[in-house]
């Protein structure tokens, strides 16, 4: 067996994986135990050990095509996916390992399975040599940097829905005992807010970072590092967003709901800087990431 | 200056300071950018009333939407925030100097009781055993103290990552240096194309949005362009011109026969060349063998696109037109023969099928062998002074961001004062940013020092 092929097999192992954590997660909401939450959390280092190895596999796969140089699985549409689908676990175990809070999972996971499944069964999976525009080292600081930023916010996003259910019962049922049902499980609204401040606190400084050396490559192969492409511009749109959202957190009336609202706007913003601006608008960064 | 003079004063200052006008000023900038990506920017207006009709079109136009980040209300957005920037780091900025600069040495009861991390106790030894003792102890397990004594009261403060205070306006300043910088380039950069084809040279590019030519001050000549494909794909693998920088017509050493491809571009001057396009320039010379059908012989001859070449027997040759591609059968000519007498007759021949022609049963049969089509490269000029400005910002930024979020300035004051035979030890400790950890960090610190005290 090839290591292309292998590399396919894992990715679908990895897909189904992230499939099972994700449901176990459910089931954890709904049993409370802890040993499911367990099982949940091993799932997903299973799959992200798996992701990895099959990343590692694709990219020594791209070594051996004939007449190639080889290049980091980030070149295309397929490859960004699978990578964001891998940033995002290893966001997870990272605040898992600081939180320890396992009912987040449940909110966190299915962005990466929802990705995989998306990459495996409807994207193109050949492994392509890379056209000019893109045979740059910048290649591999841009999409990295963008990517770590990027599952940094889902996680914030997730951690702000779960902040707002949380809020919401505790106000239909205020003064009653705190708020039974999965609900119950969550952690206190005090530490999800934190980790939603925290996780952002991670991907704002990588966001700049990926405009930058996106930037930076802009004006390396184009001689602009600004041309108000619709891409350039989301990836601004997003850094405003979450810009207003660290200063929302100093500024009386815009904490709690409103700032987890911004959170979840900004996270919105972020999936269409990433694909709906290469779905729907129409600009100079075609690649597909 | 009476209060009612200086009242509104106030309140525009106090406006511009407001944190609430950063946030909205934000969320406007975002969601008015938002517009730009839709709209498609700087076509012509023939472009957009191709989309819109006649009367949108002309409120479009209006709000400046067709070249909206360069509209004076979306530059004005820009300057507002900067604005704000601005008047926020001034009103905060004193304070905040004041407290790394002149720290509180002496704190009286009030301050202890605002802290939040705060300890007190008695211990046997005398206040100056004790101010011994604590003088070492913060010294090795946190910052060295500054000792004060004042009203009978022993004061120590260390302070730990008191720069961190500033990181905040260091990511401010970034910010302003980045539009400083991008100021710096429109006014004295420029950004340009030009298309030389192989062979010819320009000492003058166009820019982007202008009509007179900019003067390079030296020559640029193309010696070849050259596209080259992964092997049996149409995949292209790399786009290469080679270039020579000349100055009063000789060669500048160094970049004579200089290769760019993209992600590779020549400087000169601090003007830069990126390779960004290509095209076919002129028609492409054609080799062809002639051979007379009656008599065997043949003969190579070379043409170019509505060239007429004469062939033994008094008939001319001449090309009609030519593609590098026809349908699918790759590079093909369309010839013309014109007999002495009679009519011409018109025929197309295929590279990739040299036998093709043998069939049509004309006098002679004819091949094509071989075609050379010349290029023009196409290259953006960039010229942009501003640029190193733009990078000094954005390195700010990062390291500002990143330091205002994970460092934090920790202060810890310990003051001493007898009571009755024994001292009492107060301890109070504050950190501007993660108080979470300095709380956990201060636990330990507090429960150190007392096994310390009572040893």
């Amino acid at each position: 067996m090839n290591s292309m092929h292998l590399s396919a097999q894992l990715f679908n192992f990895v897909t189904i994986a992230y499939f099972g954590a994700m449901v176990v997660f459910f089931i954890y909401l709904a049993s409370r135990s802890k040993t499911v939450a367990l099982i949940a959390t091993v799932l997903v280092y299973l799959g992200f050990i798996a992701h990895t190895a099959a990343i590692g596999l694709r990219w020594y796969a791209s070594y051996q095509l004939p007449g190639t140089v080889g290049h980091a699985p980030l070149s295309n549409l397929y490859e960004s996916v699978v990578f964001f689908s891998w940033t995002i676990p290893l966001i997870y175990i990272l605040m898992d390992f600081k939180y320890r809070q396992r009912a987040v999972g449940a909110f966190v996971i299915p962005f990466a399975f929802l990705g995989m499944t998306w990459a495996q069964l409807k994207l193109d999976k050949n492994i392509e040599p890379l056209v000019p525009a893109l045979q740059s080292n910048w290649l591999t600081y841009h999409v990295v940097t963008c990517f770590l930023g990027y599952a940094a916010f889902a996680v914030a996003c997730g951690v702000s829905i779960m902040y707002l259910i949380k809020v919401g019962k505790e106000e239909q049922n205020s003064g009653n005992s705190p708020a039974g049902g999965i609900v119950g499980l969550f952690p206190a609204a005090k530490v999800l807010d934190d980790i939603n401040y925290k996780a952002i606190m991670v991907g704002f400084p990588l966001l700049s970072l990926g405009i930058i050396t996106g930037a930076a490559w802009a004006n390396y192969a184009w001689g602009t590092y600004w041309s108000w492409d619709p891409k350039e511009t989301w990836s601004l749109i997003v850094w405003f967003i979450y810009a207003a959202f660290l200063h929302a957190r100093f500024t009386r009336g815009w904490v709690g709901k409103k700032a987890a609202w911004l959170s979840i706007i900004g996270f919105a913003a972020t999936i269409f800087c990433y694909l709906g601006v290469n779905l729907v608008l129409s600009g100079l960064h075609s690649y597909g990431g | 200056m009476s209060a009612k003079k200086r009242s509104p004063l106030t309140a525009v200052w106090d406006f511009f300071c407001s944190l609430k006008l950063t946030i909205v000023t934000l969320i406007l900038l975002a969601s008015t950018s938002v517009i730009g990506t839709v709209i498609q920017q700087n076509l012509s207006p023939r472009e957009y009333l191709r989309v819109y009709s006649e009367t949108t079109f002309r409120i479009l136009s209006d709000l400046d939407f067709f070249d909206m980040y360069h509209s004076w209300w979306f530059l004005s957005l820009l300057a507002l925030f900067a604005a704000n920037l601005i008047a926020c780091s001034i009103k905060r900025f004193p304070r905040v100097w004041k407290t790394v600069k002149n720290p509180v040495l002496a704190p009286e009861d009030t301050l202890y009781r605002t802290f939040s991390n705060f300890e007190e106790l008695l211990v046997k030894d005398s206040a100056d055993e004790a101010r011994q003792k604590l003088e070492g102890f913060l010294a090795r397990s946190f910052a060295a103290p500054v000792v004060t004594e004042k009203d009978g009261k022993i004061h120590l403060f260390a302070q730990k990552g008191a720069y961190a205070r500033f990181s905040v306006y260091i990511t401010h300043l970034s910010i302003l240096i980045i539009f400083a910088g991008a100021i710096l380039g429109s006014l004295w950069g420029f950004k340009g194309y030009v298309n030389i084809p192989e062979g010819q040279q320009v000492s003058q590019v166009w820019p982007r949005n202008g009509n007179t030519p900019i003067d390079l001050g030296f020559a640029v000549r193309c010696d070849s362009f050259a596209v080259s494909f992964y092997p049996g794909t149409a995949r292209p693998k790399e786009f290469k011109s080679v270039l020579t920088i000349l100055r009063n017509g000789k060669p500048v050493p160094g970049l004579d026969h200089h290769s760019i491809i993209v992600n590779k571009p020549l400087t000169y001057k601090g003007i830069t060349f990126y390779q960004s396009g290509y095209g076919p320039s002129g028609s492409p010379t054609l080799g062809l063998q002639v051979k007379v059908r009656a008599s065997g012989a043949t003969r190579e001859v070379s043409i170019e696109k509505g060239e007429q070449v004469p062939l033994s027997g008094g008939a001319q040759l001449r090309l009609v037109d030519f593609t590098s591609s026809f349908q699918n059968y790759g590079p093909a000519a369309k010839l013309e023969v014109l007999p002495p007498s009679g009519q011409p007759r018109s025929f197309v021949i295929l590279k990739n099928f040299p036998d093709f022609d043998a069939q049509r049963g004309g006098d002679y049969i004819i091949r094509l062998t071989d075609f050379q089509q010349h290029y023009f490269t196409g290259l953006q000029v960039a010229k942009d002074p501003g640029v190193w400005v733009v990078w000094l910002g954005c390195l700010f930024l990062v390291l500002g961001s990143i330091s205002a979020f994970y460092l934090s300035h920790r202060r810890i004051w310990v003051t001493i004062q007898p009571v009755g035979k024994k001292t009492g030890i107060k301890l109070g400790g504050s950190a501007h940013r993660n108080q979470p950890s300095f709380a956990l960090f201060f636990d330990e610190f507090k429960k150190n020092l007392k096994s310390e005290m009572t040893s």
